[in-house]
C-alpha cells in the first residue's frame, strides 16, 4: 500500500467527535456474542477514561436487522429509531454512540432520508407522539463506539500495558481490519476515513504498535447478508465471501484481524471454523485459526484486562498463540470457568481446527 | 394491482436510489451476491429505470431480487451514486405487498424471516436472542455455542450480561411498557399487517402442499434449488 496516498484520502474524511457525554445504545449481535465487549467499552471510558456514557434500560433493539431482512417497512424501522432518539433527549443528551454498525449505516440513512423529505420526518414524529408520547428530536452527533475507542486511542495507548508487537522478533503483529459494511459505504463522510480505506480500525492498530495487512478483499463483505445467513438454505453466500477473504488475506500471513462491525467477528471466527472441519484448510499457523476480535477486545488486551474476562474464551478460534507472541499471561485452567470459579464443564474440542 | 412503476416510486429507497444509471455494471463488478448467485444488479436497476411494468412484474414474482445481502458494496462505487441495493428493498418491500413474494422459493423465505426476527423483537425486545438462537439449526456456530448454550445463564453472568434481569446491560429484561410501544409502533406502520398477511399467504401455501405448519417452515429453512447458483 501506498501509506501516503492513503494518508491524502484519509485527510478528506474527517468527522467531528465529542469529547464526552454520549447517550449509549447496545447491538443485539454484539449483545449476543461479544457481551464482555460492551462491558469492556464502558469499563475503559466510563472508569478508566472517566467519561459519561450513560445508558438506560428502556431502549430496545433498532430493528435494524429485521428490516435488512426485509421482515418490517422503512417507516416501523424509522419510527422505533425515532423512539431511540427520543430518550436520548429524555435524558438530557445529544450525542449518541450505537454499539451496532448496522444500526449506525441505518441511523445514517435515516437522518439522510429525514433531511431530504421532510414531509416524511413529520409523519414519523407524529407516529412517535401517537404510539410512546415522546419528543421528536434528533442527535447533534451521531458515532459509533468505534469513533469513540479511536478518538481515545492514544490515552488507551498511555495506559497500555502491552504493544502488538511480537515479543520474540521485536516486529509488529501483522494486523487485518475489516470495516463492517455500513459504517461507511452507504455515507462515506460518517465514517472515520471514508469507505475505500476507513482509518477508524487502522489508527488503532498504529497507535497500538500494530502493523497493517492491505491484501486485495481488504474491503469485501465477510458475507453475513442478513437473510442469506438466517435461512439455512441460504447460508453458503455467507460462508462463500468469508472464504473468499481468507483466500485473499492468506499469502500476507496476518496475526490477527480487528473488527469493528458486532456479526463480522462472529463470522470471520465461526466460518473459519467450518472451513477446518468441512475441508481440512486452516489458515493460521500449525493448525490454528487466525484469530478475530472485537476493537473493544484488542483494547481491553492492550490496556491488560484478563483474556478470559474479555470473553475470549467464546471465540471458536483459539487466541493462545497470539497471547503467546505478544507475552500476555493467561491460565488454561480457569478458561471455561464460570463466576466465583463454577466449573461449568468445557467445550468439545474440535476436529481439526486446534 | 396499479402501475408498479408508480408503486415502487412511492418509496423513498427508490427516490432515494435511482438517478440515472449509465449501465457501466460497476455494480454488478463488485457485488457479493452476483459472484455467489445468477444475479446481476445492474439489469435489475435497468429495468427498474425503463418503467416496464411487465418486466418489473417478473422481477417482483423472481427469485432474483431475493439474492442480494444488503452489503450496500454497490452504493460505494456508482459513479452516479445509484444505490442498487435501496431499489432492491423498494422491490422486495412491493413484492410483499403485491403477494407476489409468494412465486419464488426465495420469495416464500419471508415466512420464515418474519416470524422468527418480530417474535424476537415482539416478545423481548432484540433483533436477534440467544433463547431462539439454537446450536441444532446452527452448527456453524461451532461447539463453543454448544457449551455455551447448555450453560446460557453462567456464561452470560460470567462475561458480564444481564440476561433477563432488571436495569440496564447486555441482553437486560427490556420492561412491557416499552415492549408495548413497540408493537403500538408495528400497529400504526403497518408492519402488523404486513405480518398477517405474509402469514396467511404462508398458511395458506401449508395447507395447498398438505404440510402441518412446522413441516413447512422446514421446508422452507432447508429447500434450495440448484438454478440459483453460478457454480
Amino acid at each position: 500500500m501506498i501509506y501516503e496516498g492513503k494518508k491524502k484520502i484519509w485527510a478528506e474524511y474527517q468527522k467531528e467527535i465529542p469529547e464526552d457525554h454520549y447517550f449509549y445504545v447496545r447491538s443485539c449481535i454484539r449483545q449476543s456474542f461479544f457481551p464482555a465487549s460492551e462491558a469492556t467499552f464502558l469499563d475503559i471510558t466510563r472508569n478508566k477514561l472517566g467519561k459519561d456514557i450513560f445508558e438506560t434500560e428502556h431502549h430496545t433493539t433498532c430493528g435494524g436487522i429485521a428490516y435488512h431482512s426485509d421482515a418490517i417497512p422503512q417507516e416501523t424501522a424509522m419510527t422505533i429509531i425515532a423512539r431511540q432518539f427520543a430518550l436520548m433527549k429524555k435524558y438530557g443528551y445529544e450525542n449518541y454512540v450505537c454499539s451496532c454498525i448496522t444500526s449506525f449505516g441505518l441511523y445514517c440513512e435515516t437522518l439522510e432520508t429525514w433531511r431530504e423529505f421532510p414531509e416524511l420526518q413529520q409523519k414519523i414524529a407524529e407516529n412517535l407522539w401517537k404510539t410512546c408520547h415522546l419528543e421528536f428530536a434528533k442527535p447533534k452527533f451521531l458515532v459509533h463506539a468505534s469513533d469513540l475507542i479511536f478518538k481515545y486511542r492514544m490515552q488507551i495507548a498511555a495506559k497500555s500495558k502491552y504493544k502488538l508487537v511480537n515479543k520474540n522478533t521485536g516486529e509488529p503483529l501483522r494486523v487485518v481490519e475489516h470495516i463492517g459494511c455500513h459504517y461507511s459505504k452507504m455515507f462515506p463522510s460518517k465514517g472515520v476515513g471514508g469507505a475505500e480505506y476507513p482509518y477508524v480500525l487502522v489508527g488503532m492498530i498504529e497507535a497500538w504498535g500494530g502493523q497493517i495487512v492491505d491484501y486485495p478483499e481488504r474491503r469485501h463483505c465477510c458475507g453475513f447478508g442478513f437473510r442469506q445467513y438466517f435461512i439455512k438454505s441460504n447460508r453458503g453466500y455467507s460462508l462463500a465471501n468469508t472464504h473468499k477473504k481468507f483466500e485473499s488475506m492468506e499469502p500476507f500471513k496476518p496475526d490477527m484481524i480487528i473488527t469493528n462491525c458486532p456479526g463480522c467477528p462472529y463470522f470471520l471466527d465461526r466460518w473459519q471454523y467450518v472451513i477446518a472441519e468441512t475441508e481440512g484448510k486452516t489458515y493460521g499457523q500449525d493448525g490454528h485459526g487466525i484469530p478475530v476480535f472485537t476493537y473493544e477486545e484488542v483494547a481491553g488486551l492492550v490496556m491488560g484486562y484478563d483474556p478470559w474476562d474479555l470473553g475470549l474464551q467464546t471465540h471458536q478460534v483459539s487466541v493462545e498463540p497470539l497471547l503467546d507472541k505478544i507475552g500476555i499471561p493467561y491460565d488454561p485452567a480457569k478458561k471455561y470457568l464460570g463466576k466465583n470459579g463454577k466449573n461449568l464443564g468445557q467445550p468439545e474440542k474440535p476436529h481439526c481446527l486446534k | 394491482m396499479g402501475k408498479l412503476y408508480d408503486r415502487l416510486m412511492k418509496d423513498y429507497r427508490l427516490r432515494e436510489g435511482l438517478n440515472a444509471c449509465i449501465n457501466c455494471g460497476t455494480c454488478t463488478a463488485i457485488c457479493p451476491a452476483a459472484e455467489f448467485y445468477r444475479y446481476d444488479p445492474r439489469r435489475i436497476v435497468d429495468i427498474v429505470q425503463h418503467q416496464d411494468d411487465a418486466q418489473i412484474e417478473e422481477l417482483l414474482k423472481s427469485d432474483t431480487i431475493w439474492y442480494c445481502g444488503e452489503c450496500l458494496s454497490c452504493t460505494t462505487r456508482c459513479p452516479r451514486k445509484n444505490a442498487a441495493g435501496l431499489i432492491i428493498m423498494a422491490l422486495r418491500s412491493l413484492s410483499i405487498q403485491t403477494g407476489l413474494f409468494m412465486e419464488s422459493e426465495k420469495g416464500r423465505q419471508m415466512y420464515l424471516l418474519c416470524k422468527d426476527l418480530n417474535s424476537n423483537i415482539l416478545n423481548y425486545g432484540y433483533c436477534v436472542y440467544p433463547r431462539s438462537f439454537k446450536y441444532k439449526e446452527h452448527l456453524e456456530a461451532g461447539v463453543v455455542w454448544e457449551w455455551w448454550e447448555k450453560n446460557l445463564e453462567d456464561v452470560y453472568e460470567r462475561l458480564g450480561a444481564n440476561l433477563e434481569k432488571e436495569g440496564p446491560g447486555a441482553l437486560r429484561g427490556i420492561p412491557q411498557k416499552d415492549l408495548d410501544e413497540i408493537k403500538r409502533i408495528y400497529d400504526i406502520t403497518g408492519a402488523t399487517e404486513m405480518l398477517e398477511n405474509v402469514k396467511k399467504a404462508g398458511l395458506k401455501k401449508a395447507e395447498e402442499l398438505g404440510m402441518t405448519e412446522e413441516e413447512y417452515c422446514q421446508k422452507l429453512y432447508t429447500e434450495c434449488s440448484p438454478k440459483h447458483f453460478n457454480h
